[in-house]
């Protein structure tokens, strides 16, 4: 009503700055958290990786310090060297470490696809009315511990464990069949553990798809089975994409599951890195196992946030 | 050349003794656990016919075609096509397609594609499919399409998508589950005659499935009409709705007036209808009826006409009311009178002229007055 009131315009422009800078300052929560929590740290080991072991506390040099001054501090820095990543090229064992964890990782990612996609299915297809139950069941294992999870696993796989005596008792076996310290048990463990991250991302995908999608395909001439593969599976990809990447990053690096499973036979990256922070208390070349780790694993996770962003944009 | 109506209206299989239905439905019944949703139910259906399955949701009408397109199996009775029983034939080798009320456009697939994939199914030579599917681009009209997901169409592009998709296979029959109803009204109107000039230009039997009967009416050859799992009438549009079978039948299509009474003083198919008010309806068409049982004459509301002063002809059937409602739609106005006892009457007049000479307004008397043959008798 009152003409030309620059109070109110002075005041919407204020109000606009006050919302730009809210919403600035919420995402900067995140990015914060992001910055103390990794970045920061990712530094930090990476230094570590570039210094050289010491008997020392911290047990490597230089460890950085005032102590001298700006130019005692640069004095320091130029002692970083890559000498670290040049031994890795130099033993077996890293190089190793790594392919057998890549090859353990993506079996059993294939193994957890084999058995999740239909789980993810049939809850999928189930009853709407059961359709929780059934989801909370694949989430009921979390709600334990997952060191008592993969303990208990020891128990059933060991030569006298629980599988075993069913075995023998059905008469299927005679002999105890040697499962535990094998990488067949962190296979069984791996797919055990990681089963809910598959079944999750898959039954989001399979549940949102349209049944009439199928009954269109049978309707132009598909049979049961070719229909699934020319639309179920074809359209689930993205949850198969999704499912896969969420249980090959974490396989990579699992520390836990062959360590207690996979006896000393079984080499993955996780247990090398924890052999040189804790035996040989070499910080240096654990750290540097960490950084190449990461960089092995920033392949997929970004290939991962590109096929999301391009679900997304196909979803719209 | 004759012209689409008048061979629409040779078009007459179904009063022809000596015709083959194309399809027969025969005692069909599906029970999907207690409830039956149709139940003994035949029905013909010939060839090169435009059928339309009327009837409100939860009638049968889609069990019906589901089962003719072999998503459902009936459970009790046969289903013909051609003469072949199709009892336990997968819906992947019948030879009819359906075109679903959702569309069920394949989201990963281009509009060509989605056309195509039907014809991939049959192993049909590169060649020939990308012929085929370029002539149903043309046929529906979305050749500069041909490249868009489904997602980035409009709907009235995927309705047509749809279209070319379930064609494209020239199925023997064509079955259509309500295949406007995602469409504004203006699209639809287009489409419904689109639709027609299709089923005849490419000579194939559709059956649709509406529960819109302004869209059966316009469309159909023939339209049975369905209530509970079982056909109520079958017949044309202008018969459903000039002579329909039952109460159900003429409520449900359109509008009409029931006046409800006792046959008397027959002669011949003259008489009466003793409503319980004592009046008498004069009526001549009671052919079937008794003297003394229980019929209704129903009277759509364009036969009735209404004045202001009694009409002159002492022949009508003419009875006064108050005008209780009007609602004027431009093309033509609706009155609703009340009579002394209570009933509502609706009457609708053409505006043939424009509004200005003086006019029935609220709480006026009023006559109302039809023909002695301006209604049916129903019994039912």
């Amino acid at each position: 009503m009152t003409p030309a009131s620059s109070p109110t315009s002075e005041n919407r422009a204020l109000r606009r700055l006050s919302s730009l800078v809210a919403g600035r300052l919420v995402i900067a929560i995140p990015y914060a958290w992001l910055l103390v929590l990794f970045l920061v740290p990712f530094f930090i080991v990476f230094k570590i990786s570039l210094s050289e072991t010491a008997i020392a506390m911290p047990p490597y040099s230089p460890a950085f310090s005032f102590i001298h001054g700006i130019a005692g501090l640069w004095a320091e820095v130029k002692k970083l060297g890559f000498d670290n990543y040049v031994w890795l090229t130099q033993d077996n064992l890293y190089l190793f470490s790594y392919l057998s964890s890549v090859k353990i990782a993506a079996i059993s990612t294939l193994l957890t696809l084999v058995f999740g996609y239909p789980i993810a299915y049939g809850i999928a297809r189930a009853p709407s009315t059961l359709r929780a139950t059934l989801l909370m069941m694949v989430i009921l294992p979390f709600w334990t511990s997952f060191l008592i999870r993969v303990y208990a696993w020891i128990g059933i796989l060991k030569p006298e464990g629980l599988l075993n005596q069913l075995l023998l008792w059905l008469h299927v076996i005679h002999e105890p069949l040697i499962i535990l310290n094998t990488s067949k048990a962190v296979y069984i463990g791996i797919v055990y553990s990681y089963l809910p991250f598959m079944v999750l991302p898959l039954y989001s995908t399979l549940e949102k798809m349209d049944h009439t999608l199928i009954e269109a395909a049978e309707d132009l001439g598909c049979t049961p089975v070719s229909a699934f593969w020319k639309i179920t599976f074809r359209l689930s990809l993205p949850g198969i994409v999704a499912g896969c990447l969420l249980v090959f990053i974490p396989a990579v690096g699992e520390f836990v599951i062959p360590d207690l499973l996979g006896g000393s036979h079984t080499l993955m990256i996780g247990k090398t890195l924890w052999n040189e922070f804790f035996e040989n208390r070499d910080w240096p070349v654990a750290s540097a196992v960490a950084i190449i780790l990461l960089l092995i694993l920033v392949v997929p996770i970004v290939y991962f946030q590109q096929a999301q962003a391009r679900a997304e944009e196909a979803g719209r | 050349m004759p012209s689409l109506g008048s061979i629409r209206r040779s078009f007459a299989p179904w009063n022809d003794a000596a015709a083959k239905p194309y399809i027969a439905f025969e005692n069909v019944t599906k029970k999907f656990g207690d409830f039956t949703a149709v139940d003994k139910l035949s029905l013909a259906i010939y060839e090169r016919e435009f059928f339309a399955l009327l009837g409100a949701s939860g009638c049968g009408k889609s069990t019906l075609l589901r089962m003719l397109a072999g998503f459902e199996e009936p459970s009790a009775g046969r289903i013909l096509l051609d003469g072949q029983d199709l009892a336990g034939i997968p819906p992947y080798r019948r030879p009819v397609n359906m075109m679903f009320q959702s569309y069920a456009l394949f989201p990963h697939m281009t509009v060509e594609q989605n056309i195509a994939f039907g014809l991939k199914q049959d192993r049909m030579p590169k060649a020939e499919i990308a012929e085929r599917v370029a002539s149903m681009l043309k046929l529906v009209r979305l050749g500069e399409f041909a490249r868009r997901k489904p997602h980035q169409l409009s709907g009235g592009q995927r309705q047509r998508v749809a279209l070319a998709r379930s064609l494209a296979k020239r199925p023997k029959v064509l079955l259509l589950d309500e295949p406007l109803g995602a469409l504004d009204k203006k699209l639809r109107e287009e489409t419904q005659f689109e639709l027609m000039d299709l089923q005849h230009e490419l000579g194939l039997t559709f059956i649709v499935v509406t529960h819109d009967q302004e869209e059966a009416m316009t469309m159909a050859d023939r339209i049975a009409i369905m209530d509970k799992g079982e056909v109520m009438q079958v017949a044309t549009p202008a018969d459903i709705y000039e002579a329909p079978a039952t109460r159900f039948v003429a409520d449900f299509v359109g509008t009409v007036n029931l006046f409800e009474g006792k046959v008397a003083d027959m002669s011949g198919d003259a008489g009466r209808i003793l409503g319980a008010d004592g009046f008498g309806l004069r009526v001549d068409n009671l052919a079937g009826a008794k003297n003394g049982a229980r019929a209704w004459f129903a009277v759509r509301p364009e036969k009735i006409a209404i004045s202001a002063v009694k009409p002159a002809d002492e022949g009508l059937n003419a009875i006064e009311g108050e005008v209780w409602d009007i609602a004027y739609l431009g093309d033509m106005t609706i009155y609703h009178v009340r009579l002394e006892d209570g009933r509502i009457v609706r009457t609708s007049s053409v505006n043939s002229r424009r509004a200005s000479d003086e006019q029935l307004t609220w709480h006026d008397r009023a006559w109302i007055s039809f023909r002695p043959d301006a209604g049916i008798v129903l019994t039912r």
